[in-house]
Order: C-alpha cells, then sequence, then structure tokens
C-alpha cells in the first residue's frame, strides 16, 4: 500500500447563542409565529356545522376514511389531489425562491417557527447571549441545573403540546383530548405524541440549525433556483468595506464624513450581525447555503447604523447584479416559466377540487350470464349500478334508458334509487328487450341518472345490450 | 510510474509525521502496525439499541424455548370469548391473535345478521341498506354452496340444473316458495315413457309439445300428440295441465313457454333436431334431486339466499 488513508476529523457543532434583536423584520416574525401557532394549536377546536358528518372544522378522520377540511369533504379516492397540492405547493416554493430566495425557510418553515420559539423560552429562562455563554461554560451548581432544566422542561411542554395538537385533528378533538388524558386513546395516538414530542425537542431544542444545513435537502437544492437577479439577504461590502476596511468607531471615525474621507468603509465591525445569526454565519462572508434569509441580521445592522447615525440598509435584501451597480430585475425568463406553470397547477387544483364530481356512478353489466331468455321469449341483462354519494344529504336518483328500442328497465323492488349521505350502494337493473324488437347480437345504448334534488344534473354511462345470436337470426328471418 | 512515484513520496512525508490513521498501538516486526478503523457511531448506537430491543422483546414477548416449553412473556395477554361462549385467556401469539380478530369480525357482523334474522324477506328485499348486506353476504353463501350445480351467476346448466337467473319457476318464484325449496329440497321426477308409447306416440308427443311453444309443426301429428298427452294413454295432463302449462306443486315445467331447462330446443337448428330433445326426455324420463340445506345452513342464511335467487332473474 503507498497510500496512507487519512482520516477526516469530525468537526464538533459549535453551540450557537443568537442575540435577541427587535426591528422591522423581527416584528413581521414574531407576527407570523403568533398566526402560525394561533392557527396549528386552535384550529382542531373550530367546530363546524354539517349536516351529516364531524362537527369539527378540520379534522382527518382515518377510521371514516374522509377527511372534512370546512366546507370539503375528501374521501380516500380523493387522495390524488393531495398529489396535485404537493405540485402545486413545490411550484410555489421554486417561483418564490426564484424571486426572493429562501423567504419559505427564513419566515414560514416549521424548523424557523418552532426554533424561533425555543430560542425565547432560552433566553427568557437563561438571559441575555452573555449570560447565556456564561451559564454554558460555568461549573454545574443548583442555579445552573434550575436555569437548564427549567429550558428543557419548558421545550418539552411545547414539544408535546405540538403533538398534542397534530393528534388532535386526527378525531373529535374534545373527545380524543380526554381519551389522550385518561389513556382510552388509541394507541396510535400515544405514539403519534410520543413522536412528535421527541422529534419537535431534538429538531427545535438540540439540532437547530444543523436541521437547515445538514439534513434539510432544500438547502442544498435551493442554489438551482437561484440567479444573481434573485433577492437576498446581502451585505453592501462597497460601502461596508470602503477602501481601506472596516473599523471600529473610534473618537476620530464616527462622524461619517470623516470616516469617508478617511477611506474606512461604513461597517464598524461590531460583530451584532453575527451574533443575531440562527445558523451562526458571518453575513459579510457573502451568501452562503447556511443562510435561511431571516432578515435578523438586517434588523442588527439597522440599529447599529442607525445609533452610529449612519444611513440604513448595510445590510439589505438586494441581488447580486444591484450589489455590483445593476438593476432589479424580477421579471426574468425563470419567474415567467414557474409562474406560469404556477397558474397552470393552480388552475387545475383549484378549480378541479371545486368542480370535482360529489357522486360516483358507474355501471358495469353482470356477464354471468351474459343474457337470459325469459319464459315469454323477452331477452334479459342483468347490470349492476354503484352510486358512492360524497355528498352530506340524502340523495334520490331516477333511472332511464336512451338508445334502446322497445327496452324495459326494471329497477325490482325500487322505482328509484336512494343513497344515505357519505355512503354508497349497489343496484341491479333488468333490462329486456321484447322478441320482436330484437335487432343484432350487441346493442349499445345508455343509462340515464338523474338527480331528484338537483334536477339539472344527469350522469350517463353508456353499455351493450347482448342478444343470444341465434335469436337474432330467427327474428330478422321472420320479418 | 510518475504517479506512483508521487504518491510514494506522499506516503514517504506522512510517514516521517504522526500517522494520520488510527492505530491499535500494536507494532509487530519493528514497523508492522495495525490500523484501526472504528464503525461510524450511528452504527455501533444502532446496533446497541437492536440489542436493546432484543432484551425488552424477550420479556414481553414468547421467545426462549425450556425443554418442551417456553417463556411465555409478561403483560401480552389474549383474551377474547369464543362463539360457543368460551372465554379464552392466553399469551400473545399470532394463532390466538387471528382468532381474536376472526371473532370480532363475526360478532360485528352479527348486528347485521340479527337485523336480516328479524325482518322479513319482503323488508330485505325493500330496504336498500339491508339488501345490499344481505346481496353481498349471500353471494358468499351461493357461491360455496349453491354455484358448483347452479353455475355462479345462477345460469345453471341445460339438461340438468335449473336456470336461477329466468322468470321460469319449476317450483315457484314467491320469495317464500324459493326459501322451501332451498331448506327442504326439491325431487324433481317424470316417468319414462319409453316402455309405455310406442315410437310413433312419442313422436306425435313430442311433435305437440313443439307446437305449444309456437312451434309451427305438422298437424295431424300435433293432434295425435294432443290426445295422447290429455288422454289415459300418455296421461302428461295429469302434472302439465291440458293447456301445458305446468304445475308448480308438482314441480312441472310449463311447455308453453321459451325457456327449457332440460330439452334443449333452443339449440335444435330445425324441428327434428328441437323434437329429437324432448323426445329424448319423454323416452327417458326425469330424476332430479336438489338437497335440502336446512341442515346445513341457518335459517338466516337461507332467507337471504332465498332474497339472493329471487333477485337474480326477477322472481314473482
Amino acid at each position: 500500500m503507498s497510500e496512507t488513508p487519512t482520516s477526516q476529523p469530525e468537526q464538533q457543532r459549535i453551540a450557537i447563542y443568537p442575540r435577541s434583536v427587535k426591528g422591522f423584520y423581527r416584528k413581521i416574525k414574531t407576527a407570523i409565529v403568533i398566526l402560525a401557532y394561533s392557527v396549528y394549536f386552535l384550529l382542531p377546536w373550530l367546530r363546524w356545522e354539517r349536516e351529516n358528518g364531524p362537527s369539527q372544522a378540520v379534522i382527518f378522520d382515518i377510521t371514516a376514511r374522509r377527511f372534512d377540511i370546512f366546507n370539503f369533504t375528501l374521501f380516500a379516492q380523493d387522495i390524488f389531489w393531495l398529489a396535485l397540492f404537493f405540485a402545486f405547493a413545490a411550484l410555489l416554493l421554486f417561483f418564490v425562491t426564484g424571486i426572493a430566495g429562501r423567504v419559505f425557510c427564513g419566515y414560514f418553515c416549521f424548523q424557523t417557527l418552532w426554533t424561533d420559539v425555543f430560542m425565547h423560552i432560552e433566553h427568557w429562562v437563561q438571559g441575555e447571549r452573555p449570560a447565556r455563554i456564561k451559564l454554558a461554560k460555568s461549573k454545574w451548581n443548583a442555579q445552573k441545573i434550575f436555569k437548564i432544566g427549567l429550558t428543557h422542561f419548558l421545550w418539552l411542554v411545547v414539544a408535546f403540546s405540538t403533538g398534542l395538537a397534530f393528534t388532535l385533528y386526527w378525531g373529535n378533538a374534545p373527545d380524543l383530548i380526554v381519551e389522550i388524558f385518561t389513556f382510552q386513546a388509541p394507541l396510535a395516538a400515544g405514539i403519534t405524541i410520543l413522536f412528535l414530542t421527541l422529534t419537535t425537542y431534538v429538531m427545535a431544542g438540540i439540532a437547530r440549525e444543523q436541521v437547515c444545513t445538514y439534513m434539510c435537502p432544500y438547502a442544498r437544492f435551493q442554489s438551482a433556483m437561484f440567479d444573481s437577479d434573485t433577492i437576498v439577504v446581502a451585505y453592501d461590502s462597497i460601502r461596508g468595506e470602503g477602501n481601506r476596511g472596516r473599523h471600529k468607531p473610534s473618537k476620530e471615525l464616527i462622524k461619517h464624513d470623516k470616516r469617508q474621507q478617511a477611506g474606512y468603509g461604513d461597517c464598524v465591525d461590531c460583530g451584532y450581525c453575527v451574533q443575531v445569526c440562527p445558523t451562526g454565519i458571518d453575513i459579510r462572508n457573502g451568501l452562503q447555503y447556511q443562510c435561511i434569509t431571516c432578515a435578523l441580521c438586517i434588523d442588527a445592522c439597522n440599529t447599529i447604523m442607525k445609533s452610529v447615525g449612519y444611513p440604513e440598509g448595510l445590510i439589505r435584501y438586494s441581488s447580486e447584479n444591484e450589489m455590483q451597480g445593476g438593476n432589479k430585475r424580477i421579471l426574468k425568463p425563470k419567474t415567467i416559466i414557474y409562474g406560469l406553470s404556477l397558474i397552470v397547477v393552480a388552475v387545475i387544483f383549484f378549480w378541479g377540487l371545486g368542480a370535482r364530481s360529489v357522486v360516483d356512478v358507474s355501471v358495469r353489466q353482470v356477464r354471468q350470464p351474459l343474457f337470459v331468455v325469459l319464459s315469454n321469449g323477452d331477452i334479459q341483462n342483468r347490470y349492476a349500478i354503484k352510486v358512492n354519494n360524497k355528498t352530506d344529504r340524502q340523495m334520490w336518483l331516477t333511472v332511464s334508458l336512451r338508445g334502446l328500442d322497445g327496452a324495459i328497465l326494471d329497477l325490482g323492488r325500487f322505482d328509484k334509487i336512494h343513497i344515505s349521505p357519505a355512503s354508497s350502494a349497489t343496484f341491479y337493473a333488468n333490462v329486456k328487450i321484447p322478441q320482436k324488437k330484437i335487432r343484432k347480437e350487441n346493442s349499445r345504448f345508455e343509462f340515464v341518472l338523474k338527480d331528484l334534488n338537483e334536477k339539472s344534473k344527469t350522469w350517463t354511462h353508456e353499455d351493450n345490450f347482448f342478444t343470444p345470436k341465434k335469436l337474432v337470426n330467427q327474428t330478422v328471418l321472420k320479418k | 510510474m510518475a504517479p506512483t512515484d508521487s504518491n510514494k513520496s506522499d506516503s514517504n512525508k506522512s510517514q516521517t509525521k504522526k500517522p494520520a490513521v488510527q492505530t491499535t498501538g500494536h507494532a509487530w516486526d519493528g514497523d508492522i502496525q495495525e490500523f484501526n478503523n472504528p464503525l461510524p457511531n450511528w452504527w455501533v448506537w444502532a446496533f446497541y439499541l437492536t440489542i436493546v430491543f432484543a432484551i425488552v422483546y424477550w420479556i414481553f414477548f414468547p421467545a426462549w424455548p425450556i425443554g418442551r416449553d417456553y417463556t411465555k412473556g409478561v403483560m401480552n395477554d389474549i383474551e377474547y370469548t369464543t362463539a360457543d361462549g368460551k372465554q379464552v385467556k392466553t399469551h400473545w401469539n399470532t394463532r390466538a391473535l387471528f382468532e381474536k380478530n376472526m371473532r370480532e369480525a363475526e360478532i360485528e357482523q352479527q348486528k347485521y345478521l340479527d337485523q336480516l334474522a328479524s325482518a322479513s324477506i319482503e323488508e330485505i328485499a325493500n330496504d336498500e341498506v339491508k339488501s345490499n348486506f344481505a346481496y353481498s353476504m349471500a353471494k358468499v353463501l351461493y357461491a360455496d354452496n349453491c354455484a358448483a350445480c347452479h353455475q355462479p351467476g345462477g345460469a345453471g346448466v341445460v339438461g340438468a340444473y335449473p336456470n336461477l337467473a329466468d322468470d321460469a319457476w319449476l317450483w315457484g318464484g314467491s320469495f317464500e316458495k324459493i326459501k322451501t325449496s332451498i331448506a327442504a329440497g326439491r325431487n324433481g321426477i317424470m316417468p319414462a315413457f319409453s316402455a309405455k308409447l310406442t315410437a310413433t306416440q312419442i313422436d306425435d308427443v313430442a311433435e305437440y309439445v313443439l307446437s305449444l311453444s309456437k312451434h309451427k309443426t305438422d298437424v295431424g301429428k300435433t293432434a295425435r300428440g294432443k290426445e295422447i298427452f290429455n288422454g289415459t294413454s300418455g296421461g302428461c295432463y295429469f302434472c302439465h295441465t291440458k293447456a301445458g302449462s305446468g304445475m308448480e306443486s308438482m314441480g312441472a315445467a310449463n311447455l308453453t313457454d321459451s325457456v327449457w331447462t332440460l330439452a334443449d330446443v333452443p339449440a335444435g337448428d330445425n324441428l327434428q333436431a328441437k323434437k329429437e330433445a324432448v323426445k329424448a326426455i319423454i323416452q327417458k324420463g326425469v330424476n332430479r334431486k336438489m338437497p335440502a340445506w336446512d341442515e346445513r345452513l341457518t335459517e338466516t342464511q337461507i332467507k337471504i339466499l332465498a332474497f339472493y335467487v329471487h333477485q337474480l332473474g326477477g322472481g314473482k
């Protein structure tokens, strides 16, 4: 062996203690967290009037095989809407990313939202960044045990609530919550809560930015959607560095005009932008894959710029082209292509969902036996009519035939078809043709089903009527 | 080769420094070392986890053989009540789990069966929920018990087993009559006439029988046949009636309609062939037997089978 294997040293994670910051983007983010949490935690408790069905606004009832989302009821066979919804969501993500970068990551991703809440808890219990660093470095004592313990306890409370809230979507919330706390709930509920509690605690409490940098595939492939016109959080290095680089705001360099005369850039190298970063990067090094564009460094830098009296926006939302003196360009081929595909999928999805049939009607011939000769010589074929009523109302359908000369329809005991809400039923129809009317071996005809509640609603189904060859010959010969 | 040389020089360089790879610390013959390439931590921990899982499994599930016995595991009882009311309590095993699940399904099914048991066939047929359940239940029963002779779908076999999908009923097509046919069975008997009637007489009778279902037959032969049919020499009218419309109480076929269950008249290409089919039956007679099902099937099962058979072709 001439080669010596070299081992790669493992990089230990460097703990990140983000400093809190106030500002415009922080306010937006806080508002989004509050909105998202309100919807997520309260939605299972929202009641909804339904004639026949659960009284919960959003409920995914697997045992009843129906998902109720406000006025939409989806059944197992509607599952392909989910695929279309995913296509819509993915295209929306691509479209937004092409224009404005990782907006989803920075503002809406569950990982970002939950990590944000966990960091708030950490901040509330352990204090600001220096206090937290000090606490982490200090020896274990009663105070440290209390503070670290309380933090983890509160994290677990949030994590458990997250798992609990998620579980409540899959059953009737008021009943299910009682069942859960009295240990009467199905095992699946317990496992779900346990799993989500653990994952939330680990991902938002412990793994944090590592989820974005190592686990999430999106961070790695988002570069495919980026171009030099994509709006990202960027440091204005021309303004920040000047000719002689950054400099602390010493007495003689604090005034903006003096500083510019001296040739120093506007960056006072305070490091605030680095301290607030939840992924622990320095935005001044340029665009990096770790950056989730949370925009907190913009808030941080603006705070400092305001305090030293320099213009804001040293770190700002900008594109690579714009930073190099070019123009902002939003309408580019990428935006147009993503936009058009998004519109197409959105139209298919929303129009399709709105216009989807809430009643499935299928007619198939009973082919065993294919036909029967009746005592008076008539030929009878038999058909199974299956109706799946996905609505919340009682349905009455009339059945008639079209295009079969002299045919008699016999629904047996029923003169019309009745289907209860959210259920399906099969009815058997005997179709008879008098001997005299027999013309050919195989006749095409249509079943016409009419909704009695809504007269305009009809379903037609084409089928075959079979006659024994011998009888066709006989009747044709007689004529 | 140049690349090898450069490699060698690289490795020589690294040997003078601290070795980049972990070794076990042993050295043989001065410079032979054993590299240590530990498994990745995630692998090792996953392995330990499987050991922990195995131990937990041994505690809670049947695991270790001990002589003729085995460890049963704790807290894993399966309890259920069998159909005959016996309480079963056993440690976890897939067989008991299967029995339990089957029993639970039976209990669930029983709810519907109870509804059917208390309802009349008429009520079952008029209710779309009951009839849907009865239909799917009876379809299985039919396939298990009836389809061997009457064929799936009830088409029967001409010459052997009656067609249940048409509207001609030898023994009556009402719910109650069909139910009786299934429960008590039927004996379909027609005597053989080959010894009683001459070949010409049988030919005449066959001619008359075909004329009943509006076949164009020879007038003279038909008239002679009618005399035998309705007279003492043949005595056919005793069961088939003078009009030839059959008699349900005897299971005698209606000879005036288009349905043929024994003589395959429709298959005959000309009158002669049709007549041969009829003659064969007159000569040999009929001896058909439908077994009684009341000992094999329950009252409710027979009831829903009667409903099923009734609606196959449209009963009366």
